[in-house]
């Protein structure tokens, strides 16, 4: 079994290993977020407009 | 024709049109869109001779030759029909190896060597373990010494 | 008579089924990726002849995939709002285009990052290469054209002129390693022999894969949410529902 240590040195190609899922990490942390964000920011200023008088 | 029928035929005609259009402009620029030459197009006189092409091919087992005191490399470069000997000074790539395919940017001089100033290794589409391959390796000769 | 109902309600009903399905998408791609990353970190053997630099195929592949099933996903909306003038067609397609770019854009960095020690070079204008370039250039010029236009019904249509037009790349792509001599090698997985990979590295890969593809409804889901309260910001039923406590 590899240790931690090993695990961790990628065989030498950490930095290029760990660049690609850090990278990954942001892309599909940010498409997890984003919308949600913008969402909840849409409804209250859809929520917030006035009311209107006839549709 | 009701309108979506028509918009339909637009859609289709337009998807039908940049197909043939593309079709055409690919083949048209068939040569340029081809990232090396093989040794065969190069033995052949295809390649420019005045300017930097790209060749590629194989390394052939036995070939590299290290000269001593220098990063200096000479191999033989094959597609299996015709061989290109290379020459190239600087740090190869990790995948390069002998029997290995590679990619290599240079020119080619008049006595026929190819002076490379880039050498690229170019992997297949293969994975797997050490294990599997050693033993893939191994089983002609297991076959043979039945 | 039954057109127009439809119209008018597609929207609504989708806006209610993807606040239900969203989160158990979100969920199942969460488990579906620490299943990927556990078989592909640590599971997964070593390559033969690439080692340990490998593993940044399970990110590499999978993205690529998606961006190419995004683009037929954005393109085939887009033909739809064109078309049969539906609206969920145009919401679709305007939802997915960010989401394109991105894993597009993962695509081309973690490629970027495992041909630097493998080949030798971060990058090349190979084909297959250039081909996928293209189409990041497509998403970003349809995500443009959308901002450009103000009006939302002529930037549907413009976005899906554009996108119908882009598709002839998408098999440009996927061809491209075996039409032209490429730095990429051929396919691997998406062949009709057997794959060339080892079982115990395609499991792995394949998680990954289904990973990214659910993670990639899950977000389009709430895109397209956004999109339709929008779109339908005048209608009664998103006062209702915003009046409602957003519970209806």
């Amino acid at each position: 079994m590899k240790t931690f240590s090993e695990f961790l040195a990628m065989g030498g190609y950490a930095s290029y290993v760990w660049s690609a899922y850090g990278l990954a990490l942001i892309v599909l942390g940010w498409n997890a977020l984003a919308p949600g964000r913008r969402e909840r920011a849409l409804e209250r200023k859809l929520a917030a407009r006035p009311e209107r008088r006839s549709a | 024709m009701t309108p979506r029928r028509k918009r339909m035929v637009v859609i289709g005609l337009l998807v039908l049109g940049m197909g043939l259009a593309t079709t055409l402009i690919l083949r048209a620029f068939n040569q340029n869109l081809m990232y090396f030459y093989s040794t065969s197009d190069v033995v052949a006189g295809k390649a420019p001779t005045a300017r930097d092409f790209r060749i590629g091919g194989l390394v052939v087992k036995g070939s590299l030759q290290r000269l001593p005191n220098s990063l200096t490399v000479h191999f033989v470069l094959s597609d299996l029909k015709k061989e290109v000997t290379v020459t190239y000074t600087g740090i190869l790539p990790d995948l390069f190896r002998e029997g290995q395919g590679i990619v290599a940017n240079g020119q080619l001089g008049a006595d026929g060597l190819f002076v490379a100033r880039e050498v690229l290794a170019k992997h297949d589409e293969n994975y797997m373990p050490p294990e599997v391959a050693a033993s893939l390796k191994h089983q002609p000769d297991a076959t043979l010494t039945r | 008579m039954f057109e127009r109902f439809h119209q008018y309600a597609a929207p609504l009903h989708f806006h209610r089924l993807s606040r239900k399905l969203s989160p158990w998408l979100f969920g199942l791609s969460a488990v579906l990726f620490v299943a990927g990353l556990v078989g592909g970190l640590v599971l997964a053997p070593a390559d033969y002849q690439q080692g340990e630099s490998f593993r940044i195929i399970y990110v590499h592949v999978p993205s690529a995939w998606l961006s190419m099933f995004c683009y037929m996903v954005m393109a085939s909306a887009g033909a739809a709002g064109l078309i049969w003038k539906v609206k969920m067609g145009d919401i679709m397609a305007r939802a997915s285009a960010p989401l394109g770019a991105s894993f597009t854009f993962l695509a081309l960095a973690t490629g970027s990052l495992w041909g630097k020690p493998m080949w030798g070079t971060w990058w090349v204008w190979d084909a297959r290469l250039t081909s996928e370039l293209i189409l990041l250039f497509l998403y970003l010029g349809y995500i443009a054209l959308q901002s450009a236009i103000e009006d939302r019904r002529a930037a549907a249509r413009a976005g899906a002129v554009l996108a119908i037009v882009g598709v002839v790349n998408i098999p440009i792509i996927h061809y491209s390693v075996e039409w032209w001599s490429t730095l990429h090698q051929g396919a691997t997985v998406t062949k009709f022999d057997k794959p060339s990979i080892d079982v115990s590295m395609l499991i792995p890969l394949l998680l990954m894969a289904l990973a990214f593809q659910v993670f990639f409804f899950a977000a389009l889901l709430v895109r397209a949410r956004c999109e339709i309260l929008e779109f339908e910001q005048h209608t009664a039923w998103v006062r209702d529902y915003l009046r409602g406590g957003r519970k209806v």
